[in-house]
């Protein structure tokens, strides 16, 4: 049994404005990480140079031992990277930082991630050097919404499930945005027929199917409870944080597409899923409230079903009936999510998972005491943690 | 005439799968394959995931073969495929080789025909520079 005293807590988080991609030019990406970071230790009262950790995820281009003596860390004891591209390692930063301060490597780490597309490369779009590019690029297979389609295309497939329930994805994501004033997206509504009316980006996925392309930085703060309790900070517990993948994904839906059979058509989150419940002896029964990892709406059918909230087949029926609304069963994405809100690999979605337990969410679940925060989905390695408290 | 302009990125060969490639390059489709326990692998790796035999052959997976999945794809995220748009992206399997996908285009057809389970048959694309890239089309068509 792991000590209570030493059992990870998030105790503060940070995040800086959010803007369509190339809106923030006043600042350098490093510079705004740097300060989200700063507010988000600020949130949890310890002075900036008391954290003694950083990580981070898909090769984030702000260098960690850059940041230490940037923010004029005293010491550094942990730093640490997850493999894999895009927002994979969301939630694994944070099971990083869990790992570092629950063995004692460290005290105080901080997760982050900061990225402005409009200075460095829009994920979006062709990258020279991807691992197997040379077996996606030749055929005009070039950015991860084209890839992931051809998974959504396959479920439907394989489950006979109506595509048009994406819709539901997306109007969700919509209106928690609109309640949320830091979205992109706050005052833009979408109706079901401006959905319909969008643009094929890569069938059957349409424009608004597809994550915004932002520029922003977000940053969490993961200590130990014995920490958390000497601070005024209102603290969460992490129950539980993994990261990892099933079998045979390599490189998966962003080059190899060889994944087995049984697995292809999926969030590559079953086996991820099953040790998180484990680990945090929880049930998906027991979650109040998700954040899914929504780069692309059909994504988010698959996790529902990988992570045990309904059976195979069954998640356009799900979200169709209501339940992931912020009145239903289940309310996913509270903040707009990456639909909606904006697009920061995830960490964005890990700072709501904190709101909704502080209980200050623009679109609040009535007493909320869990969530379940997922890293990039359909990607090798994924990622998730279970917020309680 | 390529199938996509000049300025379609080309499969630029590294150690690892330079072998498929070459091969490619005279017109042949071959799968890497385990010497010791036929075990076929794609992309290329150092090593047989099964027994972890580094010997490998190159195996013919014939030239028919079927549509995993697919996407239509309407967006262009590269400056050489407007033209092209709307173009399809496949996932094929091969009958006669089980346990390898190829990602791959479906040429000669109306985008919106093309469904999961289609027969599709091999073509090569030269693309220029010694370099040949397999594409497929419906069994049948010219
Ligand atoms: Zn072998």
């Amino acid at each position: 049994m792991k000590s209570k005293s030493r059992k990870a807590h998030i105790v503060g988080v940070g995040e800086s404005i959010y803007t369509k991609w190339g809106g923030i030019q006043d600042k350098t990406q490093f510079q705004l990480t740097a300060e989200t970071i700063a507010t988000a230790l600020t949130d949890a009262g310890i002075a900036v140079a008391e954290a003694d950790g950083l990580t981070s995820f898909s090769n984030d281009a702000n260098d960690a031992p850059l940041m230490a003596v940037t923010l004029g860390l005293k010491q550094l004891r942990y730093s640490a990277m997850v493999w894999g591209g895009g927002g994979g390692g969301s939630a694994g930063s944070v099971a990083q930082a869990c790992a570092a301060v629950e063995s004692g490597q460290a005290e105080v780490v901080v997760a982050y991630r900061g990225l402005c597309q409009g200075q460095g490369r829009r994920f979006g779009r062709f990258g020279a050097g991807r691992i197997h590019g040379n077996f996606v690029h030749p055929y005009g297979l070039f950015a991860p919404a084209q890839m992931l389609a051809l998974l959504v295309q396959r479920y439907f497939h394989e489950t006979g499930g109506d595509p048009d329930s994406l819709v539901e994805i997306a109007l969700n994501g919509r209106a928690n945005a609109n309640r949320n004033p830091r979205a992109v997206m706050r005052d833009r509504e979408l109706t079901r027929e401006q959905y319909f009316a969008s643009r094929w980006i890569a069938e059957p996925l349409r424009l608004f199917d597809c994550c915004l392309e932002t520029d922003g930085a977000a940053a969490v703060v993961v200590t130990t409870a014995e920490r958390a309790a000497d601070l005024d900070a209102d603290s969460v517990e992490v129950a539980a944080a993994v990261h990892g993948s099933g079998p045979g994904w390599g490189s998966g839906p962003l080059g190899s597409h060889n994944m087995p059979d049984e697995d292809y058509a999926t969030s590559n989150s079953k086996l991820l899923a099953q040790d998180l419940f484990n680990r945090a002896d929880m049930t998906p029964s027991d979650i109040n409230v998700a954040q899914f990892y929504d780069h692309f709406s059909g994504l988010v059918l698959m996790a529902l079903e990988d992570y045990g909230f309904c059976g195979r087949g069954e998640a356009p029926d799900f979200v169709k009936s209501g339940a992931i609304r912020a009145d239903g069963s289940l309310p996913i994405n509270t903040s707009g999510g990456q639909l909606s809100e904006a697009y920061v690999h995830g960490m964005n979605l890990v700072i709501e998972g904190v709101r909704q337990l502080r209980g200050v969410s623009t679109t609040q679940i009535a007493d909320a005491q869990t969530c379940l925060v997922t890293g990039g989905l359909g990607v090798s390695p994924t990622s998730a943690l279970i917020l309680t408290r | 005439m390529a199938y996509f302009p000049p300025s379609m990125p080309a499969p630029e060969p590294e150690p690892v799968d330079q072998e498929f490639w070459a091969h490619c390059a005279q017109g042949h489709l071959r799968f890497q394959t385990c010497s010791d326990c036929d075990t076929p692998r794609h992309p290329p790796t150092p090593m047989c995931p099964s027994c972890h035999s580094t010997k490998t052959k190159w195996v013919d997976p014939g030239k028919t073969a079927e549509v995993f999945s697919y996407t239509v794809i309407h967006h262009a995220s590269h400056e050489a495929v407007p033209s092209n748009l709307p173009y399809v992206v496949a996932v094929v399997t091969f009958p006669a080789l089980p346990g390898v996908r190829l990602i791959t285009n479906i040429t000669d057809l109306p985008p919106g025909d093309v469904r999961i389970g289609h027969s599709v048959t091999l073509w090569f694309d030269d693309i220029g520079g010694g370099m040949q890239v397999p594409r497929f089309r419906p069994v049948g068509a010219a």
